[in-house]
């Protein structure tokens, strides 16, 4: 089949796209979008978060077809502002394999809550597994983002 | 002086010239990582690439008597399906010396993947299929058909116990340490406990899977792979393809987390080399989540007898611990289980022992603080429980036996300052407000309880080339084969060699993650830092040398490096450490036994002290961690940020051990049942309570730059702890990790 979706504010066009193969797949694969990871494809770690229509989903678990006329922003497609300057202010960056979903999904957090509370931002991240940091300075950087 | 971690936010640190050193700079490749654009092993580009799938056994032991690829070669887009019967021939994995060259040793297991009819573990690849899409690729794997003559295998590691025997160890670790006589000394102790602690495998689960991108030119291979050993494994894979090393490049740029499971080869590298052969394009295998925990070992299971006997006032005069973990029948290492119980505290008589039983599963491999992980778990548990029988502050009990000297070596201390942690610990934690009676602290529904445990992991530095480069425009550049896997490495060198070479930080370029760099050491054992800043310390004092000489012949005396540069119209100045020539490498020996030599003659290690609260349900039984101070004895801190977040992610790594990570082994067939994160359940942030961590920054006088690594430390102590809160909080002894919650209940 032939998908058309938005795809960071530009209209994108995939042919030939298996109704099996997941978002992410054609993000990645076919969009040359690697930005948002393949980590478990199983929508338990959220690395693959990205927008769908103003929503946070995990591309692993959206068929292509789903995004059909649909408008999807990626890590790439995310102004580069407050949110990215506080990751990296904070030290919440180690590996980097989480971090696009993290963005994704703090930037979601921050624009339906300009003032989280911390348990709050925990259970809001609680779909966000990282492996390195600890995950404290994941907090620090959405608070930091939220004074900026 | 105690430095607390808790650092300002500085939104735009200026780093003064000769004060990189201990400032918390940002790492330098996180802006690449929060706009996606960094690229992983698996996500680069090549022309006409295709995508494998490997086929995995699925008996634990026996031989493929037919394989049927019929159906999986005629599905659309598919280029090749390679098994046994077809795939490229390779050379067999070689024995190796540890001195002369480490490429065997990261061999995960000994097995000829798709060269041999045999099948060691449930889920050993025993196939391949390449296709033009990994779409296509996943599609036809399943569809080959295998015929198997099984064998009886060794699987359920409670039945396979009593054939254990005792390990025999290697140069840095024995199977066996005695000292006295600990059984004699134990029937006669005043107080003793006796008790036996289990802890199940663990899996690495680093968020990036392994990944694989393998091109041939010619004779020539490149492989972007998810590694911490590019100069090994380039290393290996010559030796494996039969080409030279010096036309194998192993590169590993961005690493999404490694832990110690991206230290050995695993079958999906050396089968995307083999299938890039075979179809003659480049291929990139990127293993689910589900093949990385068949095909990539993980953390042995372990059960251990320990025991301690002590005089009514806590002097030690017995400690005994008894340990068993497994190797895989094709592979796996000792689990240096008993490593703190021979190292932290003064028992008048020792006795602790190694047991290996061999099975049939994928090798098991090493996995943050190999060793002291399992060891301090059982250890630090055991004294909790002995001060209890003493009636005694379980810190106090520590404290009556800090050695002198280590216990089992008698080697003198490079700087030990574990009683120091604990009292700086304790102060900030408020351990004083501490009621010791078991149940007796409680919070409304909570049952709460403080629990503390001794952390530690030896230190071992190996050895690395390096090249530095200083430029007339007043950069430098410094070259080594050294990894980034979320450390911070890069950042750390950079400041390291900012301040060495007095010039701004901003102006050190570092590259990495190269085999055809000057080799670096694997980033493992928490001994990059130190064995990395060893040589570009030793590179810059050369260059410094050099300039100075310049300067005096220019009269610049005195100026920036740039200038002398500028006025002797030299465009730039080169100094190196160690070479690839033959002579260069025989000399990385001789550097590599000279350092290992002079670091034995101290025993150093990384230590600290763990405190934490948790609360129990007295109803539902769930366990919660409500506080955590981690407070560490690791040496001069070069990026308190980045110290930090390492200290801090052990810390994670160690609850996960306690609360909730397992692998889970069908006993019935062998097969890895926590194949996925929605079985493997690893700490998520609404898990996490603000963790503390601060260290006391003392250099060890013995170290590089006082340095001591500290990637593992982090992580030991940390099930102790927890399990001595939830005793404290409960009255409830648990001695089966991990802590869930049909033990608390």
């Amino acid at each position: 089949m032939r998908l058309n979706c938005t795809v960071n504010g530009e209209a994108r066009q995939a042919d030939d796209v298996w109704a099996g193969e997941s978002l992410l797949y054609v993000l990645r694969e076919r969009l040359g979008l690697p930005g948002s990871k393949n980590a478990c494809e199983q929508g338990e770690c959220g690395s693959c978060t990205v927008y769908m229509d103003g929503t946070p989903v995990c591309a692993c678990l959206v068929a292509a077809g789903q995004a059909e006329g649909r408008d999807v922003v990626t890590v790439e497609g995310i102004a580069d502002g407050p949110v990215q300057q506080a990751f990296l202010a904070a030290g919440a960056v180690q590996c980097g394999f989480c971090t696009p979903g993290l963005v994704v999904a703090v930037h979601d957090l921050l624009a339906r809550d300009s003032a989280p509370t911390d348990p709050e931002i925990r259970e809001a991240l609680a779909g966000n597994l990282c492996r390195c940091t600890g995950y404290e300075k994941i907090l620090d950087a959405v608070r930091l983002a939220v004074q900026r | 002086m105690t430095t607390h971690a808790k650092t300002p936010v500085d939104p735009a640190p200026s780093v003064p010239v000769g004060g990189a050193v201990g400032r918390p700079v940002d790492r330098r490749d996180g802006h690449a990582k929060v706009t996606g654009a960094a690229r992983f092993s698996a996500e680069h580009h090549y022309p006409d690439l295709t995508y494998a799938t490997m086929v995995h056994a699925t008996i634990a032991r026996g031989t493929i008597t037919a394989i049927d690829t019929a159906a999986a070669v005629a599905v659309p887009g598919v280029v090749a399906v390679l098994t046994h019967l077809n795939a490229p021939r390779i050379r067999p994995v070689r024995k190796g010396n540890i001195v002369r060259d480490l490429g065997p040793s990261v061999s995960g297991t000994e097995v000829n993947y798709l060269n041999t009819d045999q099948v060691f573990w449930d889920g050993q690849p025993i196939a391949v299929v390449v296709a033009q899409t990994s779409v296509a690729a996943n599609e036809a794997a399943p569809l080959v058909t295998v015929t198997y003559r099984e064998q009886q295998a060794r699987v359920d590691f409670a039945a396979e116990q009593h054939n254990a025997t005792p390990a025999k160890g290697d140069l840095t670790f024995a199977g066996t340490k005695k000292k006295g006589d600990a059984e004699a000394a134990l029937a006669t102790a005043q107080v003793s406990v006796d008790l036996r602690y289990t802890t199940p495998g663990l899996q690495h689960n680093t968020i990036e899977p392994h990944a694989t991108i393998a091109v041939w030119s010619g004779d020539h291979l490149t492989v972007h792979d998810t590694t911490q050993s590019t100069d090994a494994s380039h290393k290996y894979l010559a030796w494996r393809f039969g080409v030279p090393a010096a036309q194998v490049r192993v590169r590993a740029e961005f690493v999404g987390g490694a832990f110690g499971g991206k230290f050995a080869v695993w079958p999906g590298t050396v089968i995307a080399a083999m299938a890039a052969k075979a179809v003659g394009r480049p291929v990139r295998l990127a293993l689910s989540r589900k093949a990385v925990s068949r095909a990539a070992g993980g953390r042995t299971a372990s059960t251990n007898r320990i025991a301690l006997g002590a005089t009514r006032d806590g002097r030690l005069t017995a400690l005994i611990q008894d340990s068993i973990t497994h190797v895989g029948s094709v592979g796996g290492l000792l689990e240096a289980t008993s490593s703190p119980a021979r190292h932290l505290y003064g028992a008048k008589n020792m006795l602790t022992r190694q047991n290996l039983v061999e099975m049939d599963l994928l090798p098991n491999t090493w996995l943050r603080a190999p060793g002291e992980a399992i060891g301090s778990f059982v250890l630090e548990s055991a004294m909790d429980e002995l001060a209890y029988e003493l009636a005694m502050d379980p810190i106090d009990l520590r404290m009556r036996n800090e050695p002198a000297t280590d216990p089992t070596s008698g080697k003198k201390f490079s700087q030990r300052m574990l009683r120091e942690a604990f009292e700086a610990g304790a102060e900030r934690f408020g351990w004083a407000d501490r009621n010791p009676s078991p149940r007796s602290m409680r919070d409304g529904e909570w049952l709460v309880g403080m629990g503390a445990a001794t952390a530690y992991h030896p230190v071992l530095r190996l050895v690395a080339d390096v090249k530095v480069r200083l430029s007339n425009d007043g950069t430098a550049l410094v070259q080594c084969g050294f990894h980034e896997m979320g450390m911070a490495a890069a950042t750390v060198q950079a400041q390291i060699a900012a301040d060495a070479l007095g010039i701004a930080y901003e102006k050190v370029r570092v590259e990495y993650g190269d085999s055809d760099l000057p080799p670096g050491p694997m980033a493992g054992n928490s001994n990059q830092t130190a064995t990395v800043a060893t040589s570009v310390l030793a590179a810059c004092a050369e260059l410094t040398r050099k300039v100075t000489a310049l300067a005096r012949k220019t009269g610049t005396t005195g100026q920036e490096p740039a200038a002398t540069l500028r006025a002797a119209h030299t465009p730039f100045l080169e100094a190196s450490v160690g070479s690839t020539s033959r002579l260069g490498s025989l000399r990385s020996q001789g550097r590599f036994l000279a350092t290992f030599l002079k670091d034995q003659r101290w025993s150093k290690a990384a230590r600290g002290a763990q405190f934490c609260e948790v609360r129990v349900n007295a109803d539902t039984g769930e366990l919660r961690i409500s506080r955590w101070l981690g407070m560490f004895d690791v040496g001069h801190i070069i990026n308190p940020k980045t110290a930090a977040s390492q200290l801090r992610g052990s810390i994670v790594m160690g609850i996960g051990m306690a609360m909730s990570e397992q692998t889970l082994v069908d006993p019935r067939n062998g097969r890895t049942m926590s194949a996925g994160l929605d079985s493997y359940y690893l700490p998520v942030h609404a898990d996490i309570p603000p963790i503390d961590v601060a260290w006391l920054n003392e250099p060890d006088k013995s170290m590089p730059l006082g340095i001591i690594g500290l990637g593992e430390v982090g992580m030991t102590g940390v099930a102790a702890a927890i399990a001595n809160a939830v005793y404290h909080a409960t009255g409830r002894r648990i001695r089966d990790l991990p802590i869930s919650l049909d033990k608390t209940l």
